[in-house]
């Protein structure tokens, strides 16, 4: 058959491998020529796969040939964020300082993603070791957003999302610290969630804070979330926050509506949003209360203070998470009079600005005399967020917001302006630090045409809900354009 | 110099390697050897996007060494402790810091003192590098290999008080710990592999209500002989300081096992700042009561425990030989000898004499059959010189001590054959019979001496004795 020019979703591509109404070696070599003619403009690969994809490919053709269900994930081709270690294939983190170094082991996740039939077919582009919020600290260059090149795809799973959305692939994963799914989804017009922390293994995953460091997934539409959520989550022994449950909670009740559902819309992030977010905000409301949902403004205080509690908390963890990145045992390594100097000299070289200011940044919070004040106090305003969530969650089921300030910002605009770049994830951050899921769902464009993501919220293990209001929203702006 | 008017004061941190089947973290094997970097895996290499996994056994080995310490057990957290090695995979340590799981328990040397227990935390081993450049410090070296097999071994740290005030004391202090933990059966304690490190902190203060002094810590210290000297320098080389009127300098100091001294390794200003933080990829560590109980309840019994009930059976053992005995683990051997009846005193002197000296061969000796060979030495069938040789044959290779005896030709004399001997003798020698019995008790080794050439050796001098007794009258 003759693939259509409108990108497959994953469900229908699954579907139709199953149902051998083409194959995936079709499907595949549709996306690499895909990859082949958009990327050179627009950058979200650091690496493609192909061969290796093409091979799987045909494994999964002679599975679906013999009868064998090849799983929920048949034949859909996949993008992986370049932190999220691949067995004998280059894993950068979009850093120079691992030197194309090749894991010997997969990702749980990519273990998960292989045994439900999906096909890897390249590492995607990041900020460096997910240090930004728009792919321009990328050691290899940054990634362009698709829908104008000019722009940045937001970050730090920039490549992901510009994969995503350029209809390269159906799918992809990236890793939300403090919003690096959810606002490049925004920023490229995309679906992208971040899980409740310890639905999925972070084994394999290149640590950058370890107790916000979550990995989601990016699809066109939230159907596809779903599935691809479904193949990603459940406990492994080998991550001991991974949450000992039995199943993953995402459950195909996302038809279900918003009805009768309280929608708290969050007053603080209202605040400083640009005029044309703030009317999307507002229609998004007009559809739910036509949907039956019941909506409120809704105050959590403590959310003005989680962007400078996680400018010390992630950057403490990181300080110490990237330590082994010492030239001893693997990456790169310039020498030196002796060991120390060895060390000293791979990680001038290796590492760039900004990881270097956040580990500055983290090392001297943790510094004896400054650690009480610093990270103690950051701990401690953490507690408060997730007190001020879990009031809020007393009374609305969901909680919404636009998922950034701005819609994509011109490359360049604010790379040499790091706090103004740390204000884009104001609005995802408190999330990580509380450990509950959030989806970036899009919802119309702004009058530049660039695309617009409005963020739903849900209390831990609520997933689901997250997912269930997406779809509502997604269908909403589905219909107003028919 | 007047060492007298000063008082040492001692502090001791042991590092302690958990016999598990496995490391802290992975499922790679915690041997000791083997080829350099076989027993590694990504996990303990700290390769990026890896995560450790608490091992179960050695959290129940801590705990035995908790309970055995007389600890608290409590709920407990992992820290980070941040500095840069290249025998350190993750360049951070992952160790208790402000919670550990044992506190505040103590130790009882054989000589009554107590000496306390601050803490005794889990961390994890570092590999082992070795330099190829002329001097033992990193900083001067050219070039370095690194061994990871040791890396993310389980080790307990157990913190003692400043309670120790000499280096004997703290000689007691670790022979009894090691005791203690090898009884646990938590590690096998061998000093010479490095499964038990000693660190001591030192300081010395005029007289005992003084305030304490500024104290250096001494690493490197691999035998109990090293950890005497080091100390005894140590303590020799503050008093000299502050007799010259110098002021002691708090720093980290390196034992030198060739030249005896210890050399400073960094001061106190630029002692590392480690940045401890929670580890955040482990939950804390909270065993329930019942698993706590259960701990307590399974201890095996420990050396002091070992060591009354040996006094109990044999109140005039001297202690030393009930140290050395428990020491030795054949206590167990000894009661179970002594309550088939064979004689304590026999039985102490034969296990520490000779069975000592095989300790593994010793360990393997059937207790009926010892028991038989300490009845036939008291009885006086076996000369000591005759038990020692059955013993010895036993030792090899096991055996009823009978047959051992009859095959060494040990058929002890029957009475009357003795008796015909003894009699011959006097009636060849009875000028020296006369001076017997007027009291000269000398001349009964002249006797024995004659019965033993006759009899080549079979005869029991004390059987000659008692015979030579009942013929004065
Ligand atoms: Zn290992």
């Amino acid at each position: 058959m003759k693939l259509s020019d409108k990108p497959l979703s994953a469900k229908e591509i699954a579907a139709g491998i199953k149902n051998k109404t083409f194959s995936a070696t079709e499907i595949v070599r549709n996306s690499l020529s895909r990859i082949d003619k958009l990327d050179g403009d627009i950058h979200a690969f650091l690496a493609v796969t192909g061969d290796q994809a093409l091979l799987r490919a045909k494994e999964i053709d002679e599975m679906v040939s013999k009868g064998e269900d090849p799983g929920i994930l048949a034949g859909v081709p996949i993008g992986i964020k370049d932190n999220i270690c691949t067995r004998k294939v280059a894993t950068t983190c979009g850093s120079k300082i691992l030197n194309e170094w090749k894991p010997p082991y997969d990702a749980t996740v990519i273990e998960k993603l292989r045994s439900q039939g999906a096909i890897v077919v390249g590492k995607t582009n990041m900020d460096e070791f997910a240090m930004g919020s728009s792919t321009e600290h990328s050691a290899f260059g940054p990634t362009r957003n698709p829908h104008n090149i000019n722009c940045v795809p937001g970050g730090s799973s920039g490549g992901s999302a510009a994969s995503v959305a350029s209809g390269m692939v159906p799918l992809a994963l990236g890793s939300d610290t403090g919003g690096s799914i959810r606002q490049p989804a925004a920023f490229c017009g995309v679906v992208g969630l971040k899980p409740t922390y310890g639905l999925v293994s972070r084994y394999g995953l290149v640590a950058f804070a370890s107790s916000l460091d979550q990995i989601g997934p990016f699809s066109r539409n939230v159907e596809d979330s779903v599935l691809l959520s479904n193949a990603i989550m459940g406990h492994d022994p080998l991550d001991s926050t991974s949450l000992d449950i039995e199943t993953p909670p995402i459950k195909i009740d996302i038809d279900k509506g918003v009805k009768g559902l309280r929608i708290g819309i969050i007053s603080e992030f209202l605040e400083g949003i640009s005029p044309e977010i703030s009317k999307a905000i507002e229609l998004a409301c007009k559809y739910l209360e036509e949907g039956g949902g019941q909506i409120e403004s809704c105050s959590v205080p403590s959310v003005r203070q989680s962007l400078s509690a996680y400018y010390l908390i992630a950057p403490a963890e990181a300080s110490s998470n990237l330590a082994r990145f010492d030239g001893v045992r693997f990456g790169m390594r310039v020498d030196g009079k002796n060991a120390e100097e060895m060390m000293v000299n791979t990680r001038t070289a290796g590492f760039g600005n900004e990881v270097k200011r956040r580990i500055m940044l983290g090392t001297y919070a943790l510094s004896a005399g400054y650690y009480d004040a610093y990270y103690g106090s950051a701990q401690k305003l953490r507690t408060l967020v997730i007190r001020d969530f879990k009031s809020a969650y007393q009374k609305f089921d969901v909680l919404l917001s636009p998922t950034t300030p701005t819609t994509a910002f011109e490359i360049g605009a604010k790379v040499d302006d790091p706090l103004t770049m740390y204000l884009s994830d104001v609005c995802t951050i408190p999330t990580n630090l509380a450990g509950h899921p959030a989806i970036s769902v899009p919802f119309g464009h702004d009058s530049k045409g660039l695309p617009i993501g409005l963020q739903v919220l849900a209390p831990a293990l609520k997933d689901n809900l997250t997912l269930r209001v997406a779809k509502y929203l997604e269908s909403a702006v589905e219909k107003a354009n028919v | 110099m007047s060492e007298e008017k000063y008082e040492p004061v001692i502090g001791l941190e042991v590092h302690c390697e958990l016999k598990t089947a496995t490391k802290l973290w992975c499922a790679c094997p915690n041997e000791f050897g083997g080829e350099p970097n076989t027993h590694i895996c990504p996990i303990c290499l700290g390769l990026p996007g890896t995560l450790p996994v608490l091992n179960r056994n050695a959290v129940e080995y801590a705990m035995w060494i908790g309970a055995a310490l007389n600890c608290e057990i409590k709920p407990s957290k992992f820290h980070r402790k941040n500095y840069f090695y290249p025998d350190m995979p993750k360049d951070f340590q992952i160790s208790q810091y402000d919670e550990p799981i044992n506190v505040q328990g103590y130790l009882d040397l054989p000589t009554g003192i107590r000496i306390r227990i601050e803490r005794a935390h889990i961390e994890e081993d570092t590999g082992k590098s070795s330099h190829l450049g002329k001097s033992g410090r990193i900083h001067a070296s050219y070039g370095a290999l690194v061994d990871y097999n040791r890396a993310g071994v389980p080790l307990v740290e157990i913190v003692s008080a400043p309670d120790i005030r000499s280096s004997e004391q703290a000689k007691d202090y670790v022979s009894e710990l090691r005791a203690v933990l090898v009884a646990t059966g938590a590690t096998d304690g061998r000093m010479e592999e490095g499964s038990l490190r000693v660190d001591a902190n030192v300081s010395v203060r005029k007289g005992p209500n003084a305030p304490f002094g500024t104290r250096c810590e001494i690493k490197n210290v691999n035998s109990l002989r090293s950890l005497v000297r080091a100390i005894e320098y140590e303590i020799k080389r503050q008093i000299e300081i502050l007799e010259d009127g110098g002021r002691i300098v708090q720093q980290t100091r390196h034992f030198n096992e060739d030249t005896l001294s210890t050399v400073a390794l960094r001061s106190k200003e630029e002692a590392q700042d480690y940045r401890y933080f929670p580890e955040p990829d482990l939950p804390p560590v909270s065993p329930l009561d019942t698993w706590i109980n259960k701990v307590k309840q399974e201890l095996p019994p420990l050396p002091s425990q070992r060591r009354a009930k040996v006094k109990e059976t044999f109140g005039t053992a001297e202690d030393s030989q009930i140290i050395t005995l428990v020491e030795q683990d054949l206590d167990g051997l000894f009661l179970d000898v002594v309550s088939r009846g064979a004689d304590c005193e026999i039985a102490l002197r034969r296990l520490l004499n000779e069975a000592a000296s095989q300790i593994e061969a010793a360990k393997k000796l059937d207790a009926q059959d010892f028991a038989e060979l300490i009845g036939m030495e008291k009885s006086g069938k076996l000369s000591a010189t005759q038990c020692k040789a059955v013993l010895a044959n036993m030792l090899e290779g096991g055996g009823s001590p009978m047959q051992i005896a009859a095959s060494l030709g040990f058929e002890g004399m029957n009475s009357n054959e003795l008796e015909e001997v003894i009699t011959q003798i006097i009636n060849d020698n009875p000028d020296a019979f006369e001076r017997f019995k007027a009291g000269d008790e000398k001349v009964s080794q002249f006797f024995v001496g004659q019965v033993m050439k006759a009899t080549k050796g079979k005869a029991n001098g004390k059987a000659v004795i008692e015979f030579l007794e009942a013929k004065k009258s």
